[in-house]
């Protein structure tokens, strides 16, 4: 059983190649919760600096225990998809009523990554693997050299800088869905205001034992009223 | 086709540090739990093979060579703690557990440490073009059951030693031992992270203890 390697159709001259990432995106967030794991994240794809495309959903299921969601280069994300819906497709072929967890694809998204990385032609994402199997709730991130963890929290890009000291000061076990979603919108509020790349029309994907759902798309109340949003020069004049 | 991006690095450093000290007839190896990237503590580290654990502070680098019979005990030689470059050292664990896995079918018994030793150097040097970035030490009992202590570089240079310490604390663990060990004392650490993971073999077979340590 030979799993399709897109890299496989001998291309073989270029031995060295590393890439720019050319439409990307933002900060993907996980936490687990009481049932299972919350992961949020924008649906803004970015052309360089220009905030190109709006409706890219981030955060898709995978098989039936795990969830992905993904920052960096969308093209790479979708073929990371592309292998492991195979992976799956695979896996369900076997009919043996087994079914590939949520650790099981965080190992090979860690070797997958890991290979490219291997051969200096990176996948260019950050990746959140989060699911729910027999009861046992998992979240794990990986990034694009291979370096892999599981934590109860995991965020991506900017999310690493401005959501996790919000998540270490306010996560704790237990948390019920409801304060689950508040604690993922406040990270979100915070990223929408402070991350240039974020766009204001984002999905919170819920997993649990029972099945995936991803919410749909909606917008964040924000507020630009602040008496330091109102005149941002006055402690320093001749700035902008 | 020409390098396009030149800032790519295909490394990085999750810090670390590890350290194993030998005795007559023990070894004692200890890592701490934090990985980190730049100055970001990130996580704790995925578990070894085999184990599940819950708990954050997971263990992050030792791996445990002699685990895959799901055996405990006497049949456990070698014990390997890694820092470095995380992605590295998790690559380098699994294919040191699957060379032992094969070499237990084949010779129908576990490795002995200084066997694993070997092993170890020659699987870093292998890739001495392209190299792990790990930086180990590798403790156990040798084949008289006195304990053993093997530190490494990044590309496999090996020697035995009575102490050993590798990583981000070296600098300041090593004099600390040096100035302690000329004769065997008690294990005192300074050290930093989450949590410091000891491990003690000896001829009972192998204990693992726990201790928090300051969280900044």
């Amino acid at each position: 059983m030979k799993l399709l390697d897109s890299t496989d159709s001998g291309n073989s001259s270029s031995i060295e190649r590393t890439q720019y990432p050319y439409v990307t995106g933002t900060s993907v967030i996980g936490i687990k919760y009481k049932d299972g794991i919350l992961m949020a994240a924008d649906m803004g794809a970015s052309y360089g600096s220009t905030l190109r495309y709006k409706s890219v959903e981030r955060v898709k299921p995978v098989g039936k225990h795990s969830l992905i969601g993904a920052s960096g280069e969308i093209s790479d994300f979708q073929e990371i998809l592309r292998s492991l819906d195979e992976l799956i497709l695979y896996d369900n072929m076997w009919d043996d009523g087994n079914s590939l967890g949520p650790k099981e694809v965080h190992n090979y998204l860690t070797r997958m990554m890991y290979n490219r990385r291997n051969k200096f032609d990176p996948l260019w994402n950050s990746l959140v693997l989060g699911g729910v199997k027999n009861g046992q709730k998992y979240l794990g991130m990986v990034s694009m050299i291979g370096v892999h963890f599981e934590d109860n929290h995991v965020a991506t890009g900017f999310g690493n800088h401005l959501a996790r000291p919000i998540l270490r000061d306010e996560w704790h076990e237990n948390l019920t869905f409801e304060d689950g979603v508040k604690l993922l919108e406040k990270c979100m509020r915070v990223l929408l205001y402070r991350d240039r790349s974020a766009v204001n029309k984002l999905q919170i994907a819920k997993i649990t034992e029972e099945g995936v759902t991803v919410s749909q798309p909606y917008a964040l109340k924000t507020f630009w009223n602040f008496n330091a949003f109102q005149n941002p020069t006055v402690g320093a004049e001749g700035s902008w | 086709m020409t390098k396009q991006h030149q800032n790519w690095s295909p490394y990085d450093n999750n810090g670390g540090t590890c350290v194993a000290i030998a005795g007559a007839d023990y070894c004692v190896v200890a890592a701490d739990t934090r990985m980190s990237t730049g100055y970001r503590a990130v996580g704790c580290i995925s578990p070894f093979t085999g184990a599940v654990r819950q708990k954050l502070g997971m263990l992050r680098v030792i791996s445990h060579l002699g685990m895959f019979g799901g055996e405990l005990g006497r049949a456990d030689k070698s014990l390997m703690a890694s820092s470095g470059f995380q992605a590295d050292v998790r690559a380098l664990q699994k294919v040191l557990a699957a060379r032992h896995l094969i070499y237990q079918h084949q010779h129908n018994k576990q490795m002995s440490c200084p066997a694993m030793a070997q092993l170890l150097s020659n699987t870093l040097y292998y890739k001495r073009f392209f190299p792990y970035y790990a930086f180990n030490v590798l403790g156990g009992l040798d084949t008289e059951g006195k304990g053993c202590v093997f530190t490494y570089d990044a590309v496999g240079s090996y020697e035995r030693v009575g102490y050993s310490s590798q990583g981000s604390g070296a600098t300041l663990i090593t004099p600390f031992l040096d100035n302690q060990l000329k004769s065997p004392s008690p294990l005192l650490l300074p050290a930093k992270g989450d949590k410091l993971e000891i491990v003690v073999i000896n001829a009972d077979g192998i204990r693992r203890e726990y201790m928090e340590l300051r969280k900044d």
